[in-house]
């Protein structure tokens, strides 16, 4: 119990932190934390369907349908509003995971990974052949603007605004899945991992709680998507859709670990770190170090990088 | 006494085998029914078709006079027929304690309180309690698919019992678990099942524990009911002893 309640605790701490450096931060580093929560959120989603057994190669399909849902409700419907535009975008990927839950629910292991594929693969086909969409070159999102307030877009680092609406977000969404992992509903998950037998002999149904869990992680991809295309500016297929964008989300869910919602979070940062200075630093073989970087958590940390923390705590707790 | 459960005229066929045909039985509310008879006899058939798993070819199956036939088993379970499996079904990678807790939020999540958190204090206890009753409190926070067989059926059934059903079904209790053990855990689960209101059908292969736990014994043979009684009487039947004990017990059971 005073282990749940310390979750909270910390996340609390964690989104003060991180509103009240933000002014202080060099412009880099604004930008890189805003990106690693955004995609965390991505992430999160993943680890919900994750602690049930289930894995995804497909969830760039609702991190694409949120951001593309945000940018064409700016250009199109001539929407400014951020929090507006955020909400269009999980509207978007929350009504096809909706609808897709229906027929994946029903499939595991690698049918359940690939399937998914094919559909993320399926809107990255129609986006690419979008004319009007601007095909595989995508188009540019204007500034929104935050309850009428406009900031100014000549400024390099990601606006404070965008930045604290990033927090808050993931404040409450890691919040609302801590909440949701504890309870019943949310245990089921383990159970279905562990014996879908069982579960149906206890009375519940498997069905429903995958696709409970398949609809939350759409709305986590497509919240991810929405935050992400408004810190670029911009959206492309390439960039949302496509299998290596998806790929990229579970490598990241590999690393992080499904012990606790906090995980997601560090492990993008971690990633969004990696990646920044491998690029920097040996631009020839950065994906080589990303490579290595998975291989040593797996064979050193296998439950990703939480772990980490999860032992400390163990060590604490027995002295 | 009255009928909590019954099957009328099931027939079941998988391509040239009868796996039931024309099987009727009935379980009063607070009975304890043995079912025996050699492998294949289609026993686990039998609660396959009960707890919803199969569809009987023809046939009905009654619960307190309703039909449940065309239910699928988390309805039925739903309703009050639980059931534990020969082979043990439990959450592997989990603790008992968690084994338990999981089965408890389950139970309790009718009544949409699924959203509620699992661990509370009052679920804890709740669980600790059980772990208690079913003598496996020792093995609380051991990872439950690394136990021996015997403490996993224990889990298996505490796990059926959970949702306090009307109805347990329990396959094979006592196979794979030792010969100097298993007569210790059938006491311990019917220490639990006799404070509760609950008719119990179990299928079984060893007539010891047959003979000293059932108020009444059917004997499955190809599918059909050979004999159909009290335990002294079905498993003195010559019939029976031919088609499912098997002359050699003879002598140990006289």
């Amino acid at each position: 119990m005073t282990h749940q309640n310390r979750t909270v605790w910390c996340l609390t701490i964690a989104l003060i932190l991180l509103v009240a450096v933000q002014p202080v931060l060099p412009g880099w580093a604004v930008n890189m934390i805003a990106m690693s929560l955004s995609n965390g959120l991505v992430v999160l989603g993943l680890m919900v369907i994750m602690r049930a057994g289930l894995v995804s190669f497909g969830h760039g399909l609702y991190f694409g349908l949120g951001g593309y849902g945000t940018a064409l409700g700016a250009v199109f419907l001539g929407i400014t509003d951020a929090f507006v535009l955020v909400l269009l975008g999980i509207i978007a990927s929350t009504f096809v995971g909706f609808v897709l839950s229906f027929m994946i629910a029903r499939y595991r292991g690698i049918f359940f990974a690939l399937l998914n594929l094919a559909f993320s693969m399926l809107l990255f086909g129609i986006l690419v052949n979008s004319i009007v969409l601007g095909s595989t070159d995508g188009f540019s999102v204007p500034v929104p603007s935050y309850f009428g307030y406009v900031p100014s877009s000549a400024e390099t680092r990601v606006s404070f605004l965008l930045y604290g609406m990033i927090c808050l977000l993931v404040y409450v969404s890691t919040l609302a899945v801590h909440r949701y992992l504890n309870s019943t509903m949310g245990y089921i998950g383990e159970a279905i991992r562990e014996n879908e037998v069982r579960v149906d002999y206890l009375g519940a149904s498997v069905k429903q709680a995958i696709m409970v869990k398949y609809i939350i992680s759409a709305i986590l991809a497509g919240m991810g998507g929405a935050c992400t295309v408004l810190l670029i500016g911009h959206v492309t297929p390439e960039d949302t859709v496509y299998w290596t964008r998806s790929g990229e989300f579970v490598f990241v869910a590999i690393l992080s670990g499904t012990g606790n919602v906090a995980a997601p979070f560090i492990g993008s940062a971690m990633f969004e770190l990696v990646r920044t200075y491998a690029l920097q630093y040996a631009p020839e073989v950065w994906q080589m170090l990303l490579g290595a970087t998975l291989l040593l958590v797996i064979m050193f940390l296998p439950s990703g990088l939480w772990s980490l923390i999860r032992s400390h705590d163990r060590k604490r707790e027995q002295t | 006494m009255n009928t909590a459960l019954e099957a009328v005229g099931i027939n079941k066929r998988f391509g040239a085998v009868s796996a039931a045909s024309n099987v009727n039985v009935s379980l009063g509310v607070n009975e304890v029914l043995g079912i025996i008879g050699a492998n294949g006899a289609g026993k686990t058939t039998f609660l396959n078709i009960v707890t919803g798993y199969l569809k009987p070819d023809s046939g009905v199956i009654r619960y307190r006079g309703r039909n449940i036939t065309a239910l699928e088993p988390r309805k039925i379970a739903r309703l009050g027929i639980h059931r534990s499996f020969q082979i043990p079904q439990i959450f592997p990678k989990l603790s008992v304690f968690d084994n338990i807790l999981i089965a408890l939020g389950i139970a309790g999540s009718g009544r949409n309180n699924g959203w509620r958190p699992l661990l509370t204090g009052d679920s804890g206890d709740a669980a600790d309690a059980i772990l208690v009753r079913y003598r496996i409190s020792d093995y609380r926070d051991r990872e439950a698919g690394l136990l021996p067989q015997g403490i996993r059926k224990l889990l298996d059934i505490a796990m059926a019992m959970v949702g306090s059903p009307n109805i347990l079904l329990l396959d094979e209790p006592s196979s794979g678990v030792s010969a100097d053990e298993k007569m210790l855990m059938m006491d311990t689960i019917m220490d639990v099942l006799g404070g509760s209101e609950v008719g119990v059908l179990f299928v079984e292969h060893d007539m010891e524990v047959v003979a000293h736990y059932a108020h009444r014994v059917v004997a499955f043979s190809d599918g059909k009911i050979v004999a159909d009684g009290l335990p002294e009487e079905v498993l003195n039947d010559s019939e029976v002893r031919g088609l499912v004990i098997g002359n050699e017990l003879r002598s140990e059971l006289n």
